[in-house]
């Protein structure tokens, strides 16, 4: 058709149409064509999801169990999660009342937020974070506010940065620990600050624990294992990351009951009930999952060690990551941007890295090396960077 | 201190890790690693490094036969030196003491079916204390030492920003 009677930019929402696109797109595509490239830029486990539970949703299949299920997800899993979130982080959710099974953890964010925002609430967000949580809380009508944590902190939220922050329009607080992309963690004296500063207000937590499995040295610490913040805390996890299971689209959130009520009633019309075959592959995750969690977080550990020392050796000061799969080296001596060197990294070397600065202000002179690939390519990446930071110094030592 | 148990899982693994990556990995100085792997190898713990191999996508012809062999243990050696006197023969590539029907698993590996006939008629079936063989003969190895064989296709890659 040569001409269009739709005025589509009139029609589209505002909200949507304000949404920048990530800018991470262009440099897939150059990474797509580059025969030979490494990447360490996908935040995605390299394992296959355990046969034993690819095996449950096949068997399910098998049996034509097809259905929806209930809103909320099955109550056999719904127990198991329950279960599993008292025996793995000594944390009790009501599988009835407070828990819902969703389409992976992403969904259950979107659905945290659209609970609780109205127009002209604030959201703090602490950046370098996942992408995710400016434009879901933006698509709201509140307002997100970025927060940047410091290297020097560990990337964590200090109790200064959230006083600076917190006003009376003050709703809710992302906590994105173990967070992507720092690595960076909260522990319980983290959040015995945080609770004192909270202590006389009524804002609520949303705490993405989808790396929860993935700390190294010390247990996971919930917001909600806090006796001052279980109440205001929104748990959000899934499969995802801990049992290698990103396709499958499983995750969940458990809360108070009546914050729960509400998001069951978004998730009830949006959603329907979370895929029933994923929902069976879960129940066998839970059940006898366990062993491969430490399996496959025995492997992250080692690659990690490897990653950091191998970066510090190569010149690159890095934070030691605690948690998640990703190291988050400081560039700055290089004197290129993040932009410039991971596009120069990829064009001259081949190796894709994720600038830090597709995370939120506070990520420049940062970028993100996902260490869910294998020893062979975390090695061959390593050489690589020694040659590419060789070339950076020879091109520096003579203007 | 070195973690023993770990160094050998990741050497089992994968043998062909490097001291520099077994040393990070497992938060030690390469010193440490080699002095380990040495003393490791010195009582006899880390026997050897193999390469697994598919045979059946090369041009060399190989026959795998696994053998059941029924023996009567002997006063005060048991099975082992009968079966010491099988697993010296080359073409012996495994020998394990069962519990059950018989006694001893022998896999052995000829250049063809004629040639592993030879060894259990004119070798193994003529030593004393064997009294029966029941020879399977391998038709196609799926996974050995956690590796499977056929080539997984891969799923098609998709970048998306996580």
């Amino acid at each position: 058709m040569d001409f269009c009677i739709m005025d589509y930019q009139n029609i589209l929402s505002r909200r949507v149409q304000d949404i920048q696109p990530s800018g991470i797109r262009k440099f897939f595509d150059l990474l797509e064509n580059l025969d030979g490239a490494i990447s360490l830029g996908v935040g995605e486990p390299d394992f296959v999801t355990p046969w034993h539970i690819r095996d449950a949703g096949i068997y399910s299949l098998e049996k034509g169990f097809t259905k929806y299920t209930s809103n909320a997800g099955m109550v056999a899993l719904r127990r198991e999660i329950s279960a599993y979130l008292e025996r793995r982080f000594d944390l009790r959710y009501d599988y009835k009342s407070q828990l819902i099974v969703t389409v992976g953890g992403s969904e259950a964010i979107d659905m945290a937020m659209r609970a609780l925002l109205d127009p002209g609430d604030e959201v703090i967000i602490p950046v370098p974070s996942f992408v995710c949580y400016p434009p879901l809380a933006e698509m709201t009508g509140a307002r997100a506010v970025l927060v940047e944590t410091r290297v020097e902190d560990g990337f964590k939220l200090t109790p200064e940065l959230l006083e600076k922050h917190l006003t009376d329009k003050t709703k809710l607080i992302v906590l994105p620990y173990p967070c992507n992309p720092t690595g960076g963690i909260m522990e319980k004296e983290d959040y015995d600050a945080l609770a004192r500063v909270l202590r006389d207000t009524d804002v609520m937590l949303l705490s993405d624990e989808i790396y929860a499995e993935l700390t190294y040295g010390q247990k996971h610490y919930s917001p909600a294992n806090h006796p001052g913040l279980h109440d205001r805390t929104i748990l959000v996890n899934g499969f995802s990351k801990s049992h290698a299971m990103t396709g499958w689209r499983m995750g969940y959130v458990a809360g108070p009951a009546p914050v729960i009520g509400q998001m069951l009633k978004l998730h009830q019309f949006g959603i329907m009930s979370a895929p029933t075959t994923s929902q069976y592959a879960a129940i066998e995750a839970m059940k006898n999952g366990d062993v491969d969690i430490e399996r496959m977080r025995d492997e992250y550990d080692g690659r990690r060690r490897y990653l950091v020392e191998g970066l510090r050796r190569a010149g690159l000061p890095c934070e030691e990551p605690k948690g998640a799969f990703y190291v988050f080296p400081d560039i700055r001596g290089t004197g290129l941007s993040s932009d410039e060197f991971c596009e120069r990294f990829l064009m001259e070397r081949k190796v894709a890295v994720i600038s830090g600065t597709a995370f939120g202000p506070g990520g420049e002179g940062f970028v993100r090396c996902c260490y869910a690939v294998s020893m062979q390519s975390l090695s061959e990446a390593l050489n690589r960077l020694d040659r590419f930071l060789a070339d950076i110094h020879y091109e520096r030592r003579d203007p | 201190m070195i973690d023993a148990v770990k160094l050998l899982q990741l050497l089992e693994s994968d043998c062909t890790l490097k001291n520099d990556q077994l040393a990070a990995m497992l938060g030690v100085t390469e010193a440490q690693v080699e002095e380990a792997i040495q003393k490791l190898r010195e009582e006899h713990i880390i026997l050897g490094k193999q390469a697994v191999i598919d045979w059946d996508r090369t041009q060399r012809e190989a026959v795998t036969a696994l053998i059941e062999v029924k023996v009567t243990p002997q006063r005060g050696e048991g099975f082992d030196r009968i079966a010491e006197r099988i697993y010296q023969y080359d073409e012996v590539e495994s020998v394990y003491l069962m519990s059950g029907a018989y006694d001893l698993t022998v896999i052995i590996s000829g250049r063809s079916l004629k040639e592993v006939a030879h060894f259990v008629g004119e070798k193994l079936a003529v030593i004393e204390d064997v009294t029966g063989t029941a020879t399977h003969f391998i038709l196609r190895k799926y996974k050995e030492k956690h590796i499977i064989f056929e080539k997984r296709p891969e799923q098609e890659k998709e970048w998306i920003f996580v």
